[in-house]
C-alpha cells in the first residue's frame, strides 16, 4: 500500500504506474489545515477521473471529531473509493460511527455497502482494543499499525530493530486473524537505507502481516521480493494442491506428498503461497489452477 | 620556436583568406561552456564580415549572441545538429531568411567528407595545443583549464576544412603527443584566456537519478536488453545521458556480473558510468566521440583502450567501417514517438526547436537493436503520439519503445516481441499507448505553424527528411 | 508549485474573464479555459475574474483547483456541513 499526499496532483496521477497493490491517498497528516478543502477536492476529482486499473484505492480521511472528517467521508464515498482508512482508531464505537456516516452517504447516492473500512491503530488503547475494532463492522477489511503515534504514545522512540513495536505488531496480526481480515504494517521512512527496510519487511512477513505500507515507489521492489514466493516454494505448494485434488477425486482421506503426511495447515499455507505468487505476477491464474 | 603558428585571432582570420559568403565551422565539445563560437563571430563582425555560413556540430543556449549577428547579416546560414534556448526560439519564430540545416553527427561527418558540406575555415577550440597545432581535448600540463576529452566532432573539420585555426587556452611544449588534431592539418594557433567555462563543459558529476519514473523506465529498458537475445558475451552498447539511460546501465551491470557476461565495447558519448564498467573489466574498449564528464575526459587521456573516434568513424552511414555498424544495442531518448515508430528529438510539443539530432538517426539505423526510452507523458505533454511534429529518425530503424505504461515493439521485429513476452514483460501495441495518452490528457490543438520553412532535417544519406515551419 | 498542478485565484468580475498562463497553452489553452468555465458554471458562478497559472495540470486537477478557489471566494462549500 503506497501512501500518496492528497495535495500532490502529479503524484496522484502517476502512482499506479509503479504497480503497488493499493494506493492510499492521504487527506490527514500530509495535508496542512489550510489545504484540507483543496486536497479533498483533488482526491475526489482524481478518484472520479483517473483510471487506476486494478489498483485498490484507499483514502485516509481526517478523524470524524475534526471539522474535516465528515466532509472527507462524503467526498470519497461519492467518488467511489474502495476503502476508507480511519486514522487513530481506539474503540469499536468509533468504527460504528464511521460506518453510520458512510451508510448515510451511500444511501443518498444509492450505492449501499460498497465502501469498506480499514482501521489504523496508533495508540496503546487501540492496541488493547484491536480485536474489538477488527470485528466492529462487516465492512472492516483490515487493520494497520501506525507506528509513529503509537511509539510516542508508549513514551518510547522508534528503533531500527523495532523492539518497541513487537507487541503491537503481534497483537494486530492476532486480532486480524481472529477476525478473518487483513493486517498491514506501518511505513518505514528512511529511503536511503534499503537494507534496514528489507530486514523490517522480512520481520513483518514472518510475524504474519499481509503487507507493508510504503511512502515511495522505490520501496515496492523490496516488499515484492520479500513477499513473492520463491520458485521452490511455489513448486512445493503446487505439489500439495495437486495431491489434494487427486485425493479428493479418489475419495481418499489420507494425503501424502513425497511420503510425508499433509494436514490442513499445510494445505492452507500452500494455497496462500499460490495466491501470493499469482498476486505478484510470478505465475498466471491459469497456472495456479 | 621556429615555424611557430601562434598568432592573434585577428591575424589568423586575415591569413585564412576568409571572405564574405564563405563557410566557417565549430565543434560543440565545450557544450554549454563554449566561448569559442561567440568569441570568433564577435571578432568577424568587428572585422566587417558579412553573409557567413556557420557550420557547427551543435549549438546551445550559450550561443544566443548569434541572434544579433544574424540580424545584422554577419551570419546568414546555419547548419548544426541541434539548437536550444533563445537562439532556437528566435529561429523557430522566423529569425533567418535561410532555413537551418539539421544533420546527425554521422550525417555531418559524411557531408564534410564527401564535400557536400564544404568548410572554408574551421575554428577549433582545443584544451591544449603546441605551437604547431598538435591539439587535444585534454591537457598533460599543470595549466589545464578547459578539459573536454574527446574531440571527435572536430576531427572531420580538422581533416577536410580548407583552412584550420586551433584556438586554445593552454599552449604546451612541442610535441603535444599523442594528439587528436594533427599539426599537419593546422594553419594557425591562437592562444586565448579561456576557450570554455569548465563548470559548464561537463555539467558536474552526473548523479544517479532518484526520480522513481526514471528508475522504472531504466529497469524496463534493462529488462528489454537482457531478454532481447542480444545480451550475450561480447555484446556492444551505446547509451545516452538521460537519467533513465544512465540508471539502465546500473541494472545491466548487475546482470552482467551475475551472468558472467562481458561487453566488447561501449560507443558514443562516454560517461563516468561506462568508464566504471570498463575499469571493472566488464567492457573491453570505449569508443569515444564525446566525453560527457570529467571522469570520461580523464580516462581518454590515460587509458589506451579508451579510444577517440571522429564523427565519420563513429557514425557515418556512407563509410562502412564506422563503429555504429558494429553496434548491437543502443538506448535512446525521444521527445515524441508516433504510432509508426517515427521519432522526434528536435522540435518541442509547442513547435519550438529545443533539441538535437545527435547520433539518434545514425545509431538507430545501424544498431542491431534500438530502444527508445521515454515517459508516456511529461506533465500534460504526450510523448507517444499519432504523428510526430517533426520526423528525425524514421520508424523502420526503431525497434522498441519503453514507457511506464508498457513496451511497444516494432511489428518489423516480431522475434523481439516474442522474446520479451516470454520473459513476462508487458508488450503492448503502440496504438494502445497513444490512445492511453489521449485518454489522460485529451487531444491537443494543432500547433500554429506558419508557412515559412525555418529548418530542414537531413537524413544521414543526404536526402531531405522533413521541414520545420515557423511558429506564429 | 509542482509540475502537473495549476494555481487558480478567483476575484469579482463581470461575466467570466479567464487569464491563463500555461506551459502548454499552444495545445491545451482552449481546453483548460473550457474546463474552468464549465466548472464555474456547474457551481453557478457567472461573474468572476479568474487567474490561472498552469504547469501541465490534468482536467481533474483543474476542476478541483477551480472548485476550491470558488468555494473559498463564495464561502459556499460543495459538501454538507
Amino acid at each position: 500500500m503506497m501512501f500518496v499526499p492528497g495535495n500532490n496532483p502529479g503524484m496522484m496521477a502517476d502512482a499506479h504506474i509503479y504497480g503497488p497493490d493499493s494506493i492510499m491517498l492521504d487527506l490527514e497528516d500530509s495535508v496542512t489545515m489550510a489545504e484540507k478543502d483543496a486536497a479533498r477536492l483533488l482526491v475526489y476529482n482524481a478518484l472520479k477521473t483517473i483510471d487506476y486499473g486494478n489498483t485498490e484505492m484507499v483514502v485516509r480521511i481526517n478523524p470524524l471529531n475534526t471539522p474535516y472528517g465528515k466532509k472527507d467521508v462524503e467526498a470519497v464515498v461519492k467518488a467511489g473509493v474502495d476503502v476508507i482508512r480511519m486514522p487513530k482508531t481506539e474503540t469499536a464505537d468509533e468504527v460504528r460511527e464511521l460506518e453510520a456516516e458512510i451508510l448515510k452517504v451511500e444511501t443518498e447516492i444509492g450505492r449501499v455497502g460498497e465502501t469498506r473500512i480499514m482501521a489504523a491503530i496508533e495508540s496503546a488503547l487501540g492496541i488493547v482494543n484491536a480485536y474489538a475494532i477488527a470485528t466492529a463492522s462487516p465492512r472492516m477489511m483490515g487493520i494497520a499499525l501506525g507506528a509513529e503515534d503509537y511509539s510516542a504514545n508508549l513514551k518510547t522512540n522508534r528503533t531500527p530493530g523495532g523492539a518497541e513495536l513487537l507487541l503491537a505488531r503481534e497483537q494486530i496480526v492476532v486480532a486480524a486473524r481472529a477476525a478473518g481480515i487483513c493486517c498491514f504494517d506501518t511505513v518505514y521512512s528512511n529511503l536511503d537505507d534499503m537494507e534496514t527496510f528489507r530486514k523490517e519487511v522480512e520481520l513483518i512477513k514472518t510475524l504474519g502481516f499481509d503487507g507493508k505500507s510504503i511512502i515511495n515507489p522505490r520501496q515496492i521492489e523490496v516488499v515484492n521480493s520479500v513477499f513473492t514466493p520463491t520458485e521452490k516454494e511455489i513448486n512445493k505448494a503446487r505439489a500439495v494442491v495437486a495431491a489434494i485434488k487427486e485425493a479428493q477425486a479418489k475419495g481418499s482421506g489420507v494425503i501424502a506428498v513425497n511420503g510425508k503426511m499433509v494436514d490442513r495447515p499445510v494445505v492452507l499455507r500452500a494455497e496462500r503461497t499460490i495466491a501470493l505468487a499469482v498476486a505478484a505476477g510470478v505465475i498466471s491464474e491459469e497456472e495456479a489452477l | 620556436m621556429r615555424n611557430s603558428k601562434v598568432v592573434s585571432l585577428e591575424e589568423a582570420i586575415r591569413r585564412s583568406g576568409l571572405r564574405d559568403g564563405m563557410t566557417i565551422s565549430f565543434h560543440h565539445h565545450f557544450r554549454g561552456g563554449d566561448k569559442v563560437v561567440n568569441m570568433v563571430v564577435d571578432k568577424l563582425a568587428e572585422m566587417g564580415f558579412k553573409d557567413l555560413k556557420l557550420a557547427a556540430s551543435s549549438l546551445s543556449d550559450v550561443h544566443k549572441p548569434l541572434i544579433e549577428h544574424i540580424r545584422s547579416g554577419v551570419i546568414t546560414g546555419i547548419s548544426t545538429s541541434g539548437l536550444r534556448g533563445e537562439l532556437a526560439d528566435a529561429i523557430s519564430h522566423g529569425l533567418m531568411a535561410n532555413p537551418v540545416v539539421f544533420r546527425s553527427h554521422g550525417g555531418r561527418g559524411s557531408a564534410i567528407a564527401n564535400g557536400e558540406l564544404k568548410i572554408d575555415v574551421a575554428f577549433l577550440g582545443a584544451s591544449s595545443s603546441d605551437e604547431l597545432g598538435n591539439a587535444c581535448g585534454y591537457s598533460r600540463s599543470q595549466n589545464a583549464k578547459s578539459i573536454c576529452g574527446s574531440l571527435g566532432y572536430a576531427l572531420p573539420d580538422a581533416r577536410y576544412a580548407a583552412h584550420v585555426v586551433v584556438i586554445t587556452d593552454d599552449l604546451v611544449e612541442y610535441p603535444n603527443m599523442p594528439m587528436s588534431i594533427h599539426a599537419a592539418d593546422v594553419e594557425s594557433v591562437v592562444v586565448v584566456d579561456s576557450v570554455g567555462d569548465s563548470s559548464k563543459i561537463a555539467a558536474g558529476a552526473i548523479r544517479d537519478s532518484k526520480n522513481p519514473r526514471d528508475i522504472l523506465l531504466a529497469k524496463q529498458a534493462a529488462k528489454v536488453i537482457i531478454n532481447s537475445g542480444l545480451f550475450v558475451d561480447g555484446f556492444s552498447i551505446q547509451t545516452g545521458t538521460g537519467g533513465a539511460s544512465l540508471a539502465a546501465v546500473k541494472y545491466i551491470r548487475e546482470e552482467m556480473i551475475s551472468r558472467g557476461i562481458k561487453a566488447s565495447f561501449a560507443l558514443g558519448g562516454i560517461t563516468a558510468h561506462m568508464v566504471k564498467l570498463h575499469e571493472e573489466g566488464l567492457i573491453g574498449k570505449l569508443i569515444d566521440v564525446q566525453s560527457f564528464d570529467k571522469v570520461a575526459a580523464e580516462s581518454i587521456k590515460n587509458d589506451p583502450s579508451h579510444q577517440e573516434v571522429s564523427a565519420v568513424e563513429y557514425a557515418s552511414g556512407q563509410h562502412l567501417g564506422s563503429a555504429t555498424h558494429a553496434l548491437d544495442i543502443v538506448i535512446l531518448s525521444a521527445l515524441e514517438v508516433d504510432t509508426d515508430f517515427n521519432v522526434n528529438v528536435l522540435v518541442g510539443s509547442d513547435g519550438i526547436i529545443r533539441g538535437a539530432i545527435g547520433g539518434h538517426q545514425d545509431t538507430a539505423a545501424d544498431s542491431a537493436l534500438s530502444i527508445i526510452v521515454c515517459p508516456l507523458l511529461r506533465g500534460r505533454i504526450p510523448c507517444v503520439v499519432p504523428k510526430v511534429t517533426t520526423l528525425i529518425t524514421p520508424g523502420k530503424s526503431v525497434d522498441v519503445v519503453v514507457t511506464e505504461y508498457g513496451i511497444a515493439v516494432n511489428p518489423l521485429r516480431p522475434e523481439i516481441a516474442q522474446r520479451l513476452r516470454q520473459a513476462g514483460l508487458k508488450v503492448v501495441d503502440i496504438h494502445e499507448l497513444a490512445d492511453k495518452a489521449g485518454s489522460i490528457i485529451g487531444t491537443p490543438d494543432p500547433l500554429p505553424f506558419g508557412d515559412k520553412v525555418v529548418g530542414v532535417v537531413m537524413n544521414r544519406d543526404g536526402s531531405v527528411l522533413d521541414r520545420i515551419y515557423n511558429i506564429v | 508549485m509542482e509540475s502537473g498542478d495549476i494555481m487558480v485565484t478567483i476575484g469579482p468580475g463581470e461575466g467570466l474573464q479567464i487569464e491563463l498562463q500555461s506551459s502548454v497553452a499552444a495545445q491545451f489553452g482552449r481546453q483548460i479555459k473550457a474546463v474552468i468555465t464549465e466548472t464555474l458554471e456547474g457551481l453557478g458562478v457567472q461573474d468572476a475574474h479568474v487567474q490561472a497559472i498552469d504547469k501541465g495540470a490534468l482536467d481533474c486537477t483543474i476542476r478541483a483547483r477551480v472548485t476550491a478557489a470558488a468555494v473559498r471566494a463564495t464561502g459556499k462549500d460543495v459538501w454538507k456541513d
